[in-house]
């Protein structure tokens, strides 16, 4: 089976910024991800659990896109005008899509 | 002052603030108790959509009068001044940075409607009736304090306050909730409560200390994730600044002319702080601010306060200035 190299972006944001992120995805055409809940962490403003969490700026959400390769940089761009000045993380790493026409 | 201590102790020992002390003593033993979020989240719906609907009814059955714009220019007021005040007092007596003391200023501005709602059940169980259109001054009061917080950062460059946080601010969840439920209870009256009743009356009480459960264990992990932020400066500031705002607010209603209830909600708006609107657009326009100062402040020591020794003292207060 025909497999294409692809890149995977996982970004894990705070929720209340969840909507600015999808904008700023769909902005740079980026036709689809995921959205999971992230259910607790630890990290430089201490250990924190979902259930723990009063507000709507608790919580952490984590946005999967995978994309082609070219798409990259433009989609990195976009997403880091969103998380710049935010608490989260992004990974990039290399992945492998069957049906690349639908990335 | 006898009178005072007895008000105390009969608050103390309530089945709302002994469920709260539950949950912050399960918190504190590492207990893994714990309300699942969806739940929380369905009775604070709940509570919003029974206290708004009440409020509404109240408004029906009693009318309105000058005061209702009084009291809600006076809410309006209050949320947009007392940040600036917090924020004076933070710089005086705390070692925290501008923007820090902006961002936990914003919260003591704006309100904790669990606060609100406890102090309704509070003035019930007292026999004391209150204004019924004060569940509109709350969701008034939600949001001046945000811009003020961003206003005390601005020289620095720093705030950011865009169409789309505007917009939630305005429109989040629970303010839609909390003035829709006012409105329709407000339309419907006292035919539209016989229907409901059942639902948003007798069930309340217990609801609320199931809520209460739910936030005392929230402010019990608080408290333990944010110990490194209770300095005595900060701690001093989370007791002393409900004071001055309740004493803010009793001048507002004395001046207004609100009833002895009336005076006492204003009284606890104003003293209360938020810790789920204003976090949620501080993380947005500020995220520099650390968010374990203030929330540790506002859900681990004011809130507390407000709720076991705040709500009696600002009704003995009240109660001994208000003479009516």
């Amino acid at each position: 089976m025909e497999k294409h190299d692809a890149k995977r972006v996982a970004i894990i944001i705070e929720a209340i910024m969840e909507s600015r992120l999808r904008q700023a995805l769909e902005g740079a055409g980026v036709t689809g991800f995921s959205v999971l809940p992230v259910l607790g962490g630890s990290g430089r403003s201490g250990n924190w659990r979902r259930d723990d969490t009063v507000s709507r700026g608790g919580g952490m959400v984590q946005v999967i896109c995978i994309i082609r390769p070219e798409k990259l940089d433009r989609m990195l761009e976009a997403a880091f005008e969103v998380v710049d000045r935010h608490i989260g993380v992004v990974t990039i790493s290399d992945c492998q899509v069957l049906r690349a026409d639908r990335f | 002052m006898q009178d005072v201590l007895s008000l105390a102790a009969q608050n103390l020992l309530s089945p709302i603030v002994l469920f709260f002390v539950l949950g912050v003593g399960a918190a504190l033993a590492r207990s893994d108790l714990t309300i699942p979020e969806a739940v929380a989240k369905g009775i604070s719906l709940y509570l919003l959509f029974a206290i708004g609907f009440k409020g509404g009814v109240a408004v029906s059955n009693n009318g309105i009068d000058l005061t209702l714009g009084m009291t809600l220019m006076a809410g309006v007021i209050l949320s947009f001044v007392l940040p600036f005040i917090a924020f004076g007092l933070l710089r005086w007596i705390s070692q925290l940075s501008r923007t820090d003391a902006a961002a936990v200023a914003g919260h003591y501005g704006s309100i904790s409607i669990v606060t609100f709602v406890a102090a309704t059940s509070v003035l019930q169980s007292s026999g004391i009736v209150a204004e019924g259109y004060m569940v509109a001054v709350a969701a008034a009061m939600e949001a001046p304090a945000i811009f003020s917080a961003l206003l005390l950062v601005s020289s620095g460059g720093k705030g950011r306050l865009d169409g789309a946080l505007i917009r939630e601010i305005l429109l989040n969840g629970s303010i839609v909730l909390l003035v829709g439920s006012f409105f329709i209870g407000w339309i419907t009256g006292a035919e539209g409560m016989a229907k409901i009743e059942a639902l948003i009356v007798s069930p309340f009480q217990g609801v609320l200390c199931l809520f209460l459960l739910d936030m005392g264990l929230v402010a019990g992990r608080g408290l333990k994730q944010g110990r490194a932020v209770l300095r005595p400066g900060p701690l001093v500031f989370g007791m002393l600044m409900p004071v001055i705002g309740s004493c803010l607010g009793l001048a507002f209603a004395l001046m207004i002319g609100l009833s002895l209830g009336g005076a006492v909600l204003l009284m606890v708006l104003a003293a209360s702080a938020s810790y789920i609107a204003v976090p949620a657009a501080m993380r947005v326009a500020l995220p520099e601010a650390n968010p374990s100062v203030y929330l540790t402040l506002s859900l681990g020591v004011t809130f507390p306060f407000n709720l076991t020794l705040g709500i009696p003292l600002y009704l003995a207060m009240a109660s001994a200035v208000h003479g009516g």
